[in-house]
């Protein structure tokens, strides 16, 4: 029954948050200068929509996005500053809601991963490199050694073994 | 009747794809060579029934039999014909049906199109597509059923997602879909090659032209899904960094790291393990995105309907494949010998280096599209990653390989001077730090513009490391003289392909940077009449009409765009309700030019004819699909390089030895 | 035999992952952890679903275990849960209150006429700003909050008879044997 019940659930998010639709993602919400309206812009594309969890609260059009759209746009209008309304998402929400993981110990694993990835390869790179430096040369067979020599009194002419 | 024939076949299909798994295999390790001759033959059984199959299920959208669970719930009698036949592929059943034909298509060209290649060598390859097909079929069959009957029978079906109703979309999945299954070919091949113990360069040679040819439409399939969601999505997105976005992003990075791999290989011998390594990636990062997408493990805008018991299905099938891969690999990769040394400073250094990067990218990735996965399985918290993480991620990424792509093909094979490195790309360093800091000065805009400073320098970058490419091949007349006369010659086509592919790479950043720049988006409420000023030019609202379409109905919205008086466009963005599906869809009305689009897309009617408006003026967008196609070409050109298609010359006497150790240390055994 | 070692590592890293899709598939990637739980329930006042000149505020919902459960008319979840609701609520194990989230009173009052009323009071919150503020991102979800009005569990989905069983009695014994 729930797995149903999900199913159906999936579903239905599915076709609802499906790729993004521009059909009211901006309400008409006014602005006294367009400074104002690119602050709010910015500020709504840097929290994530909780419905439609991939898409941040600029772009989403689920309901919950149009509620929380109104509610920055009040609190920005009241005067209060990024921090403050990032910090009232927050404690309603989590940081689940911030659309850029924060950067603290427990998210250094993505912040700083990348770059220890490249560290690693770097190493890979210059160790593999050093290595095969070394590679001696096998010491050649004497019947190898006469076929050599033939060979290259021959003018060393000799087929391509490869194709 | 029909779609029981479906089935039907689809249960033959499977039996011969358990018949090509294991006979040719077994043929070619216990040299009986009745079982070896049975691969091809099979291979052709398999495609036919898998094809049949296919046919059927086509043929029950056509005929709009929804007495089929799969036509009921995707198609519809209103559709227009090509999307009856594009929602065939438009959820999971159809789509994995598709996956299962065109890797039957792959089976049966690697089948009759490699020539000169062993007969054992050829029956493993084709045993080991014929096991990737086992997995294929029997999720099919045992879990998601696209011919399973639905009672009482609708009346009417579901219709397909108004928004992929649309050619871009139709074409998309079966082109990526050619390039994730194509990867498997380079997998068989390294696999056949493990089991043999042959890498060899000949080994990289038979599989470089398939490899090549699998990249290229995976590059396509990504082009097109981006192209696709701008025209689309009504607000001038083309990336999202989606899930399932990178879950093709993934494969498309292993892959061109492989085949440039393979080029190594194929040249100097070297990097074998490498490119075995890079063979089983692709592939494995192809069906990794399979799960992905088809487990609900990870939330997606693109996913299909989640269902945790496919996933495990899937995930047993990954872990029987790439574990066995992967087992294969270290038990027998220990025993490959190294190819050609090279020094510190040469192309080698440098094609390795790049690898290592694109691999590198694609680790991130995959870190970054798992990472809510793995926050939430270790209990420490819930966390995702988004759009502004890869993106970041991937600008500071980007520019080294930029660097290499532009060192590479002017450094020497094996060993490359430093100082005369320099002293050839001295001029080229110059003009592009110059172009750069150029770009960059708050000239036209009033603001310094790093972003557009870097992607200028990287650009002209590559470029000058082309033209003097270009330069260095045709420095002697002879040379310039032979291209003109013979083209298609031995090598151009490697070579011109390199040329194109880098220069669509060099075309690709100045698109996404100079958009992302300089792009400038109005959200207005506009009366019918009222104009508005946005980059120079003039829209003109003209009001919104009422419009009806084959099974949609449409508010459509009237746009005439001029630029100094003189008119430009008109547009006709439209707000579409499908009949069945109901939710209602935007269709953008946009205007293209390679140098700049001009794009439309209506919001919700206002009362009195108002609407509220979304005006986007998106400069050199098209850029980034031109990119992308230019290195789908370059790739192309590659790829039908004629050395690929000469006989190779019989060797008379030369026993090749069983495993890839060279004569001189074979004979100290 | 180091050097053999290194070729194991591409399985070794397989083998994680596979791991963790595994776990992977047990879980739901959607679901928002509350960071309420163990912080006092926010305040609220609104109007009362059955009557809109009287008001609910969390103050009513103090001095004794409690549950609230977010539901809605257009929430089919909340329908395929509300029998289990009103069979939990005959057993009085519990205070259940209930918000009433963006939804229309008459439909809603109508929904509880039919389908029967669990709860002892619905606080009717139209424009779902009190939601915000309980977190509320979908409906339904299920707070249970302690004597002291401290938030002790938010439940995500609709409410089942095993949900009840395994998290919802146990949690409702401990807290009152806490006191």
């Amino acid at each position: 029954m729930t797995g149903r019940i999900f199913t159906a659930l999936a579903l239905g998010l599915l076709l609802y948050c499906g790729p993004l639709q521009a059909t009211t993602t901006l309400e008409s919400f006014t602005f006294p200068d367009p400074e104002q309206q690119q602050h709010f812009k910015d500020l709504i594309k840097q929290l994530r929509c909780l419905v439609c969890q991939n898409q941040s609260l600029a772009d989403s059009d689920a309901e919950l996005a149009h509620d929380l759209r109104a509610e920055v746009y009040g609190m920005m209008k009241d005067g209060k500053s990024d921090q403050q309304v990032i910090d009232f998402l927050v404690a309603r929400y989590g940081d689940f809601v911030l659309y850029n993981p924060p950067v603290k110990p427990s998210t250094w694993l993505i912040w700083f991963g990348p770059f220890v990835l490249l560290l690693i390869a770097l190493w890979l790179l210059v160790r593999s490199l050093r290595r095969q430096q070394h590679v001696t040369q096998q010491a050649i067979s004497d019947a190898d050694r006469q076929r050599l020599e033939q060979v290259l009194r021959a003018g060393g002419h000799e087929e391509d073994p490869r194709p | 009747m029909i779609p029981e024939l479906g089935h039907f076949a689809l249960i033959l299909a499977l039996c011969l794809s358990l018949v090509l798994a294991i006979f040719p295999m077994a043929g070619s390790l216990t040299n009986t060579p009745r079982w070896v001759a049975m691969a091809k033959p099979v291979a052709w059984g398999q495609f036919t029934f898998t094809a049949i199959a296919f046919a059927c299920l086509v043929n029950a959208f056509l005929s709009n039999d929804f007495s089929v669970a799969y036509v009921a719930q995707n198609g519809n009698s209103l559709l227009p014909t090509m999307y009856k036949i594009s929602a065939v592929w438009g959820a999971h059943e159809g789509s994995l049906l598709l996956w299962a034909l065109i890797l039957g298509g792959w089976t049966v060209a690697v089948a009759s199109l490699t020539r000169n290649l062993p007969a054992e060598v050829l029956a493993r390859v084709l045993s080991v597509m014929g096991m990737v097909a086992i997995g294929f079929l029997s999720f099919l069959l045992f879990t998601s059923n696209p011919f399973a009957r639905v009672f009482p029978v609708p009346a009417e079906g579901g219709d397909l997602n108004p928004l992929l109703q649309d050619p871009g979309l139709a074409i998309h999945p079966p082109m990526l879909y050619m390039g994730y299954v194509g990867m498997s070919v380079a997998f068989s091949f390294a696999i056949a090659a493990l089991i043999g113990g042959k890498l060899d360069a000949t080994w990289a040679r038979w599989s470089r032209p398939w490899t090549t040819v699998a990249w290229v439409f995976l590059t396509v399939g990504i082009t097109l899904g981006s192209w696709w969601a701008y025209n689309e999505l009504g607000w001038g997105g083309w990336w999202f960094w989606d899930p399932v976005e990178n879950a093709s992003f993934m494969p498309w990075l292993a892959a061109t790291a492989l085949i440039h791999s393979l080029a190594v290989t194929e040249k100097r011998g070297a990097f074998k393990r490498w490119t075995v390594l890079l063979s089983l990636l692709a592939f494995s990062l192809s069906l990794l995105g399979t799960f992905l997408v088809r487990s609900g493990v990870l939330t997606s805008v693109h996913s299909f309907a989640a269902d945790p018991a496919r996933g495990l299905f899937i995930l047993v099938f990954l872990c029987l494949v790439i574990g066995g891969s992967l087992t294969l690999y270290a038990w027998r990769a220990p025993d490959v010998t190294s190819g050609g040394r090279f020094s510190m400073l040469s192309r080698e250094t440098l094609l390795l280096g790049n690898n290592l990067l694109l691999v590198v990218i694609s680790a991130f990735v995959l870190l970054g599209t798992l990472a809510p996965l793995i926050y939430d399985a270790m209990g420490w918290g819930k966390i995702s990653v988004g759009f502004p993480w890869f993106t970041t991620m991937f600008v500071i990424f980007t520019p080294i390989m930029v660097v290499l792509m532009g060192l590479g093909p002017l450094t020497r094979w094996k060993h490359h001077a430093p100082a005369e490195l320099l002293r050839t790309f001295r001029v080229a360093l110059i003009v592009s730090l110059a172009a750069g800091l150029l770009a960059a000065l708050p000239l036209l805009h009033g603001d310094w513009s790093p972003a557009v400073g870097l992607a200028v320098l990287l650009s002209v970058w590559l470029v000058s490391s082309l033209v003097l490419s270009l330069r260095q091949r045709y420095r002697n007349p002879a040379t310039l003289k032979a291209l003109l006369q013979n083209p298609a010659a031995r090598g151009n086509g490697s070579y011109f392909g390199m040329i194109i592919a880098h220069l669509g790479v060099a075309v690709f950043i100045i698109g996404v940077t100079f958009v992302t720049q300089f792009n400038i988006d109005k959200d207005v409420r506009m009366s019918p009449g009222q104009s508005i000023e946005m980059a120079g030019y003039t829209f003109r609202f003209d009001g919104v009409e009422s419009a009806q379409g084959p099974n949609y109905r449409a508010d459509r919205g009237r746009f005439v765009v001029s630029r100094d008086g003189k008119e430009v466009t008109r547009l006709a963005p439209e707000k579409r309700t499908y009949l069945v599906q109901r939710k209602p869809m935007t269709e953008a009305g946009i205007d293209a030019s390679l140098l700049r689009d001009l794009y439309v897309s209506l919001g919700e009617g206002l009362g009195d004819g108002d609407w509220s408006l979304r005006l986007y003026y998106k400069p050199f967008v098209r850029w980034i699909w031109l990119g992308g196609l230019l290195i789908a070409i370059g790739g192309l050109c590659a790829a039908l390089d004629r050395r690929y298609r000469l006989p190779v010359p019989a060797r008379a006497g030369r026993s090749v030895p069983a495993t890839g150790k060279t004569l001189a240390e074979e004979a100290h055994r | 035999m180091a050097r053999y070692l290194r070729y194991l590592i591409p399985l070794l890293l397989f083998t994680l992952l596979v791991g963790l899709l595994y776990r992977g598939l047990s879980l739901d990637p959607k679901l928002v952890p509350s960071p309420l739980i163990g912080k006092p329930m926010p305040g609220f006042t609104l109007t009362r679903l059955d009557d809109p000149d009287k008001t609910i505020s969390d103050a009513d919902l103090k001095g004794k275990i409690s549950l609230l459960n977010v539901w809605a008319t257009w929430c089919t979840s909340c329908r395929a849960e509300h029998e289990t609701l009103v069979e939990f609520a005959r057993t009085g194990k519990v205070a259940i209150y209930g918000l009433n989230y963006k939804d229309d009173r008459a439909d809603a009052q109508r929904w509880l006429m039919q389908l029967g009323n669990p709860y002892i009071a619905n606080a009717f919150d139209p424009d779902g700003r009190t939601g915000i503020d309980w977190g509320v991102y979908g409906a339904p979800e299920t707070f249970i909050m302690d004597k002291h009005g401290i938030i002790r569990h938010k439940h995500i989905g609709p409410l089942t008879g095993q949900v009840i069983a395994s998290e919802i009695l146990p949690l409702i014994a401990k807290l009152e044997a806490s006191e």
